[in-house]
């Protein structure tokens, strides 16, 4: 199944799928989130906005608004969160 | 011979820089640009290198102006700066994403360096490195291991910097790889991606992770400091516990500089000859370097918390938790460390804009910092409140004159996040704003690194700001020392005769000689000259003479006051100054400091940008006196409105 990143609850694992056409793709690919990438969102800031992920060796913050560029595949394994 | 020190950041490219370098640094421009340059130099084996320290950067391709100088240098053999050898920083721990950088540089053909550092960090978290493996995939290049933190490796890499291979073409890390354009997006995704494919299969084989850990005690941290409550009360306390220091504890070292000046500008007036030369010395030149000194103790305060939060990780988190709350109003996460610096002062706020890669958000940040109540402005706001708020409790428990002096600081940063909110409808920019933060992981702060930020930020403010600082100071002090020479010997001559009629002692003679000097001077004649202007405010000429000798420095408008009613500033109360000020009248009678007109002042003091020294840092910051001007313009603007409202609505 196929979501944005910006959708994706903390501590779900998923893969990156794509990455939206713009002058940040190049970019965020450049930062790891290359397709197939294994990431995990580990935590929001207080207001749910930015949020930190995972990309295997470092973390990465960035706001609701990047990670809408990013359509992720989740992977099987999601802990339950609620 | 010139080396660029490339990296990505966090990768500790600066602990390189300064085990390298060490106190031989020193901070230059890029042409055409506005972003720093920071070069050192280092000899050895005869031969004197010099290093070039770039922004930390994940790419070559640039998004920002800060990245925009690695481009530029690395993509131009003709540039001045193009270098011989680049050093590249690889970070161990995180070797994936760390090897784009490097391959990209490999693939210009720079002869290259790969200081594969935090190799001991990888280790303890399971994470061994092959370096043969690594050699054999860029064959060109001298890999040195190093641990900047612990010191290690300095001349194992000058050994490699020395050796490293020159004008020798080798074969590509990726076939057929050619330089981007800045702009052509796709041919860089394409490039990311294929080197990243390369760079997997290659990681592959030299990577080896023994130990993985679930959840690491970094993300567990994380939890807490991100906490929706903790959060915000750690980073509260951590604040409380640095404007503790910068308001109790650099007063300590500053009285003592104010009293040192002082003391020193007597002697030297002793000393000398009396005449103008004396004069300009002990009351132009001494008390402007004086001026600059003095925000010495808080500068150097501030960026050693700052860079102390920055070293160990923490800032990274305060940007995480504030960045939602700011970007409504035009700014960043990262604009919350310059705006609370400058309430103990706004130029080390400005210096701190640093961080913000978008020039948007970093502008704004700037313009409304020196918004924020400053210390500077706590003398002026104790003696006007003193002066015409009464003593008085209200409901028990506030004290009126505190609820005012808190209203004032309320009103400032009110102001500053009023105006950012302006400034995001107006100011049009092409770069679009965003946030793409690394998280790096906590560690321990380096002393060397948070000395050398404390002993560069200083460097900058004494010779860059205090150049413009003490140019003022000087130019003031002839415009209040000078005046059209009859009509100023004229009034002395009529004071002293006065003075002799009524038998005044000697000291309020020349108190009473240095007032009526102080009015005939050309600030004097200045300060009538503006007098319709700010009538309307309720300021008579000898405020305005205040106001004019206060663009120094918002501080010295108690000073200038002092001078005027000739008394002696006692520093402390302003006991008699107050009394003075209190009696005084204007012409139809009525008393010149009344509540309307005392808190027109106060407000025009909370908006107006009185300081030289801060107006000289944003220019430096900016690299142009536009900013500074509309600054000081609108500043301005809302100061004499403000002023008028409260003055008219409390007549």
């Amino acid at each position: 199944m196929q979501k944005l990143l910006s959708k994706i609850r903390p501590g779900q694992h998923v893969t990156v799928a794509s990455i939206q056409d713009s002058f940040l793709k190049p970019k965020l690919m450049e930062m790891g989130l290359i397709i197939g990438k294994e990431i995990e969102v580990l935590f929001c800031a207080p207001l749910g906005d930015p949020i930190a992920i995972d990309v295997q060796g470092y973390v990465l913050s960035l706001r609701l608004e990047e990670a809408a560029l990013i359509q992720v595949n989740i992977a099987g394994k999601s802990k339950d969160f609620s | 011979m010139k080396i660029a020190l490339l990296g990505n950041p966090n990768t500790g490219k600066s602990s390189i820089f300064n085990l390298l370098t060490g106190m031989r640094q020193h901070v230059g421009n890029f042409p055409g640009v506005t972003v720093d340059k920071k070069i050192g130099a280092v000899t050895y084996n005869g031969k004197t290198y010099s290093i070039i320290d770039f922004p930390g950067t994940y790419s070559v391709y640039p998004r920002s102006k800060d990245e925009q100088v690695v481009y530029e240098v690395v993509s131009n053999p003709n540039h001045e700066d193009y270098p011989s050898v680049a050093l590249v920083v690889v970070d161990a721990t995180n070797i994936e994403r760390n090897l784009l950088l490097f391959s990209q540089i490999y693939d210009l053909n720079i002869p290259c360096v790969l200081a594969l550092n935090m190799r001991d960090l990888a280790k303890t978290k399971g994470i061994e490195i092959d370096l043969i493996g690594l050699q054999t995939a860029f064959p060109a290049a001298k890999i040195v291991e190093t641990n900047a933190r612990a010191g290690f490796g300095k001349d194992r890499l000058l050994n490699a910097l020395e050796s490293a291979e020159r004008n020798s073409v080798h074969s590509p890390f990726l076939q057929n790889a050619k330089l981007a354009a800045v702009e052509d997006y796709k041919a860089q995704e394409t490039e990311a991606a294929e080197r990243f494919e390369k760079i997997q299969l290659l990681v592959q084989q030299i990577k080896k992770v023994t130990a993985v850990k679930k959840q690491s005690f970094d993300t567990k941290l994380d939890r807490i400091l991100v906490h929706p409550i903790f959060g915000y009360v750690i980073f509260s306390a951590v604040l409380l516990i640095i404007f503790q220091f910068i308001f109790a504890v650099a007063t300590i070292p500053m009285d003592l500089i104010d009293g040192s000046f002082s003391t020193f500008s007597s002697y030297v007036a002793s000393l000398l000859p009396e005449g103008i030369f004396s004069d300009l010395i002990a009351q132009g030149i001494i008390p402007g370097i004086g001026g600059v000194v003095v925000f010495v103790p808080q500068i150097a305060l501030l960026f050693f918390f700052i860079s102390l939060l920055e070293e160990s990780g923490y800032l990274a988190r305060v940007v995480f938790i504030m960045d939602r709350i700011m970007r409504p109003l035009g700014l960043n996460g990262k604009s919350v460390v310059p705006l609370l610096s400058s309430v103990a002062c706004a130029i080390p706020g400005v210096m701190a804009t640093r961080t913000i890669s978008d020039w948007k958000e970093r502008l704004t940040t700037i313009l409304v910092a020196p918004l924020m109540s400053c210390s500077a402005r706590i003398p002026v706001y104790t003696l006007l409140i003193a002066l015409v708020i009464p003593n008085k409790t209200l409901f028990h428990f506030f004290n009126l004159q505190g609820l005012v002096l808190f209203a004032l600081y309320a009103l400032g940063l009110f102001a500053a996040l009023l105006v950012a909110f302006i400034l995001k409808q107006t100011i049009k920019t092409k770069e679009k704003g965003y946030l793409l933060l690394e998280l790096p992981s906590f560690k321990p702060p380096q002393w060397k690194n948070v000395g050398m930020v404390v002993w560069e930020k200083l460097r900058v403010f004494v010779t860059d700001a205090g150049k413009v600082i003490l140019a003022i100071s000087i130019i003031l002090w002839a415009m209040a020392t000078f005046g059209p020479s009859d009509q100023m010997q004229l009034a002395e001559k009529q004071t002293r005769v006065m003075a002799q009629k009524k038998a005044l002692s000697a000291e309020v003679t020349e108190q009473k000689v240095a007032a009526i000097r102080l009015e005939n001077s050309y600030i004097g004649i200045l300060g009538k000259t503006i007098e319709p202007v700010i009538r309307p405010l309720g300021y008579d000429w000898k405020i305005g003479i205040s106001l004019i000798t206060s663009f120094a420095a918002r501080e010295v408008f108690v000073g200038s006051l002092a001078t005027i009613y000739a008394v002696q500033d006692d520093g402390g109360e302003n006991k008699r100054l107050i009394d003075r000020l209190r009696e005084d009248k204007r012409a139809d009678g009525r008393p010149t400091y009344t509540l309307a007109s005392g808190v027109s002042l106060m407000i025009f003091y909370v908006f107006a940008m009185q300081c030289m020294a801060t107006l000289a840092v944003v220019k430096r910051e900016t690299k142009s006196w536009k900013w500074p001007l509309i600054q000081i313009g609108f500043m301005a603007a809302l100061a004499y409105t403000g002023a008028w409202i409260a003055y008219t609505l409390l007549a």
